[in-house]
Parts: structure tokens; sequence; C-alpha cells
């Protein structure tokens, strides 16, 4: 793409490669979702040696999550970034998408430690370069910030992976696994779990380690946004998960630490305290980030609970809230191509200019409160049921208490969009061009009809979860 | 087990606190970028100690060796360091972008006129 130096074949090539890789990951997801198990050696050099690529239940499913929210965003995309970016570097922003994507991509499929590292920084640095392309000159000082927690968060992961190569003598996750039941000093692997727990929280943004996101997700193009709002935090969440169930077991995990306990207070501070201060933001996309750190809290929530109900609860809130998340970030992009600025301020009696774009956004914010028929419900369902399972009314009671939260900040935005006169600025308005609300609608659709039927969602992240739980083999 | 065979570990652990002290006290931005470097580079040292062996040869099958050093630490490696010289350059290139767009380098001005605008 860098070689055509031509902003629309790249553009072109960028879809192509995002359809290509939906194809693919329904086929794989399709392939194991029996129980099965895809290994391919990179290179035909045999693992444990060779670096392996292993598809399983529940990286085929994250994989689903990150190649539809990439095929969605890529045809939206194009408008966008005539808006947004300045001409000459077109073609250099789909090659850095397209880079982010594999990157991504390459994290869910790979089996090997030190290569989920390299993917993660391919990834990250991908990421770095598209929100620093944002107009406004803060996403400069975002990006920046973006990269130094990142590195941190990068480092950390790979001083762990270290520590687990000195132990096991093994780069290999299944390997690893196998011979980490016969170290037996415990101390190392303890310090690598610290160390893999710490740098992989950098990167999902749980609390208190999420200060690089709100502005990262404020600042960068509309699309950028909308593609790592709905993958990269997901796919940091999946390498936790990795590590927790399949290297270390569940046992040294959360029986030799008491990591559920702690997993499950910051996720509670999470929700209610970046709830909170959504509330009080002046910025739109500003609000919605600050409501991505809350989810995330959703989402570790379920983690730490480490039952089969809780873990389903946590993957289907990955798979429910990129939708829900990545509709909302793409509507308000078209908001901001049309107005150029997302402030609530600005937005005044929106809903009457662009009719279309507004509904949506409401319909995501009932998702995000989890309004029955939207798939938030269905995550915050599991969630309550996971709490109750464990007997602990109170985190039930917390749930639905925080839901009120979201109300209140999704009700801002309708206050604005609604009850506002127009001014005279955002009368003259227009709806968004179809090549935007289409697939932005899609997504909300979408949200809707996995609310109602959760064949797909629900029975991936069942079968994610118990392959989890089933631990290393 | 002493202390002192564990040096490598030591001069690792140095580099390592001493790196994240930089990124998180100082607040120009470039010398934030060079406590990042030497944060990435102590793990360098993590990852390729280990794998020697004193008297150790390259891993080369010949009749006269019979102890061979890890080589596989040091593939790792030359791979982190292009991650790290990858990191290094976008980092100083934003900072560039930064000081064209501010007129300053440090964090706290920079902050400090990002508040006066919102």
């Amino acid at each position: 793409m860098v070689l055509l130096r031509h902003g629309a074949t790249a553009w072109l090539l960028a879809v192509g490669i995002s359809w290509v890789s939906l194809g693919t990951a329904l086929a794989l997801l399709a392939e194991v979702s029996g129980g099965g198990l895809i290994s391919y050696y990179l290179g035909s050099w045999p693992a444990p040696w060779g670096i392996e690529y292993r598809v399983d239940a529940a990286n085929a499913y994250l994989a689903l999550i990150v190649s539809v929210i990439a095929a969605v965003v890529a045809v939206y995309m194009r408008r966008s970034v005539a808006a947004e970016v300045p001409h000459e570097r077109h073609y250099l922003f789909y090659a850095m998408y397209a880079l982010c994507l594999a990157g991504l991509l390459g994290i869910t499929v790979t089996g090997d430690g030190f290569n989920m590292f390299v993917f993660f920084e391919i990834s990250s640095l991908a990421t770095y370069v598209l929100v620093a392309l944002g107009r406004d000159r803060r996403a400069l000082m975002a990006s920046y910030q973006y990269l130094v927690m990142g590195t941190i968060g990068a480092t950390f992961f790979v001083i762990g992976v270290g520590l687990l190569y000195l132990m096991t003598g093994t780069l290999n996750l299944a390997d690893m696994a196998a011979r980490l039941r016969d170290v037996t000093e415990p101390r190392p692997v303890l310090a690598a779990l610290a160390f893999i727990t710490v740098g992989i929280s950098l990167k999902l943004a749980l609390f208190p380690l999420h200060l690089w996101l709100p502005n990262a997700y404020a600042y960068a193009p509309s699309a950028v946004t909308a593609f790592i709002a709905a993958t990269a935090t997901k796919v940091s969440v999946y390498v936790l998960l990795r590590f927790y169930y399949s290297v270390f077991g569940e046992s040294a995990v959360f029986s030799a630490l008491p990591m559920g306990g702690i997993l499950l207070a910051l996720s509670l501070a999470a929700i209610f305290i970046a709830s909170a201060v959504a509330i009080f933001q002046g910025n739109v996309k500003r609000m919605f980030a600050y409501s991505s750190v809350a989810q995330i809290g959703y989402i570790t929530l379920g983690v730490s609970f480490d039952s089969a109900t809780g873990l389903t609860a946590g993957i289907v809130h990955l798979f429910n809230h990129a939708l829900t998340k990545g509709g909302l970030f793409l509507l308000l992009g078209g908001i901001a191509l049309r107005l150029g600025a997302v402030r609530f301020d600005a937005i005044g009696g929106i809903g009457r200019a662009m009719p279309l774009t507004s509904f949506g956004i409401v319909l995501g914010g009932l998702s995000l409160i989890g309004v029955p028929a939207t798939v938030g419900f269905v995550s915050k369902w599991y969630l309550v049921l996971a709490a109750l399972e464990r007997g602990d009314w109170w985190i039930a009671f917390a749930v639905v208490a925080s839901s009120l939260l979201a109300v209140v900040y999704v009700w801002r935005f309708v206050e604005a969009a609604y009850f506002h006169a127009p001014d005279a600025r955002i009368a003259k308005l227009r709806e968004a061009p179809l090549s935007m609300l289409v697939p932005a609608w899609l997504v909300i659709a979408a949200c809707v009809y996995f609310g109602l039927d959760t064949d797909l969602t629900l029975g991936g992240a069942a079968a994610a979860a118990g392959e989890l739980l089933r631990g290393p083999r | 087990m002493n202390i002192a065979s564990h040096y490598s570990y030591w001069a690792t652990i140095f580099l390592t606190i001493g790196g994240l002290y930089i990124v998180i006290a100082r607040g120009n931005l470039v010398k934030k970028l060079i406590g990042l470097a030497i944060f990435q580079t102590s793990v360098y040292l993590l990852y390729i100690a280990p794998g020697k062996l004193i008297g150790g040869t390259a891993p080369i099958v010949a009749e006269r060796f019979q102890v061979y050093s890890n080589p596989l630490p040091h593939v790792l490696i030359l791979t982190a360091i292009v991650v790290g010289v990858a990191t290094l350059a976008l980092g100083l290139a934003l900072v560039v972008r930064i000081r064209e767009a501010y007129g300053s380098i440090e964090e706290d001005e920079i902050l400090a006129q990002d508040r006066d605008e919102s």
C-alpha cells in the first residue's frame, strides 16, 4: 500500500483485506466450534521449537470480533478519513490501518509468548501513528502518552515472558503450561504473573491504569477511535485470559494469590469511578471513552468471578461492547464529519438535523445501559447470574446500580440532541453520507439483533469459556 | 548462589528501575523517551545474560566442544531491539510534531496550554 502511493487504491486494498480476514475468521470459528484445535507451524518448524499458530474456540471468537469490526470500519472510513486526514497522507493511513489489523489478528492466533509481544508492538505502534493523525493538536500529546504507557506495558509483558522462559526454557504457551507444573521454585513464576498482569492491564486500560485511554480516543480520527475502541482493548483482555487459564492454570492464579479479589475490587472501582467521571465530560467522544473504561470493568468483573458463567459473561461482553462502542463511535464520526466537533454545547438540537444518526446513538446508549432487547442486557444478565451463583448479591446489586450512572450520561446526549432548539448552524446540517451511515447502522442493528438472538454470541462465548476453563492441553 | 554471582540481575534491576524512574520523574519529553529506552534495554540484558554459559561456545556441533551457549535469547532480543528502535523513532517523531504544534517539549507547559484552550 505504501508503494502504491494512491489513496483510493490503498483503501480498496484495505477493504479487501478486511473482508478476506472476516471470511477466514468465520471459517476458523466454524472449524473449531466443535471443540477442535487448529495448529499451524510457521516455516514448518514443529512446535515447541518453531512458532506455532494455534486456534481454538477462544481465539477464533476474538478473531471474529476483530475482523467483523475491521470489515465494517474499512467500508466506513473512506469519507471520514477524507475529511479528517490530509489528502497526501491517505495511503499511509490505510497502510497503518492494515498493519494494526494484522497485529491484532496476529495476537489472537499465535501460540508463542514472544511472538505475541512482537504482534502487540506491531499493532500498538500502528495505533500510535493512527491516533497522532487526528486533526486536533492534542492528538499528538495523546499519542505520545499512549506510546509511553503502551511501551511500559509491553515491556512489563516481555519481562514476564522472559522470566517464564528462564524457568521453563520454552516460549510456546502450551508447552510452557506443561512444563510449569514441574517447576518447583514458585517465586519467579509469581513474579512473571505479576509482570504480565500489570503489563497487560496497562494495555487493556484496567482502572487505574487507564489514563492514556480517554485522550487517545477523544482526539484520534473518528474511524480510528471506532476501530481501536472496539478491538485493541478486547484483544488485550484475551491475552490476559490466555495467560491466566491456559498458561498459569487456574490454581496458580486464583487460589495461590488473591487475584480474584484484586480484580473484583479494581473492576468495581472502574465501573463506578469511570462512569461518574464520564457524566462530567464536555466532549461526547471523551464521555464515551470514559464509558469504555467502565465497560472494561464489567468484562474484568466477569473474569474475576472465576466461574463458567462469569467467564462467559466477560467474553460475551467483549463482543457486545465491541459492537456497542464501535457503533457509537462510528455514528459520532458522522457528526464530526458534518459539524467538526462533538462537544455537548455545540450539538444542541442535532436530533432534528441528523435524526438517523442521533437515534442510532440513543440505541447504542440504551445498549450501554443494558436495556432488554439490546446486547448490553445479555451481558449484564449473565454478570448478575454469575454474581448470584457465587452468593454475592451485593455485586449483583452493584451491577444494576451502576447502570443508573450509564442512564445519566446517555441522558445527557438525549437532552442535548432532542431538547434543545437547533441553532442556525445545526439546522442546515444534512444527514451523514450513506457510506458512513449504513455501516454504522449495521453495527447498531447488530446490537439489537444479538440482544434478541444470542445463539452465535453466547454460544461462542460459552465455548470459549469452556475451552479456557478446561486449562492447558 | 550468592549475591555477587548474580551481578547481571542486579544490573538489570538497576537499569529497569532507573529507566522507569526517569520516565515518571522527568517533564521533558525527550528525556522521558531516553528513560523509556533505558528501561527497554534492561530487558535485553535480562534475556541475554542467562543464555551465556562460561566457557560455552556458539552452538555449532563439533567434536572439541561440549558446552554451548543458548542462541535463542540473542535471536529474540534482536527482534526486541528492532521493536525498541521503532518505538524510539516514532516517539521522537511525535516529539518533533509536538514541538511544531506547541513550541515546547516540556510536559507541564504543554498541558498548561491545553488547559487554557479548553
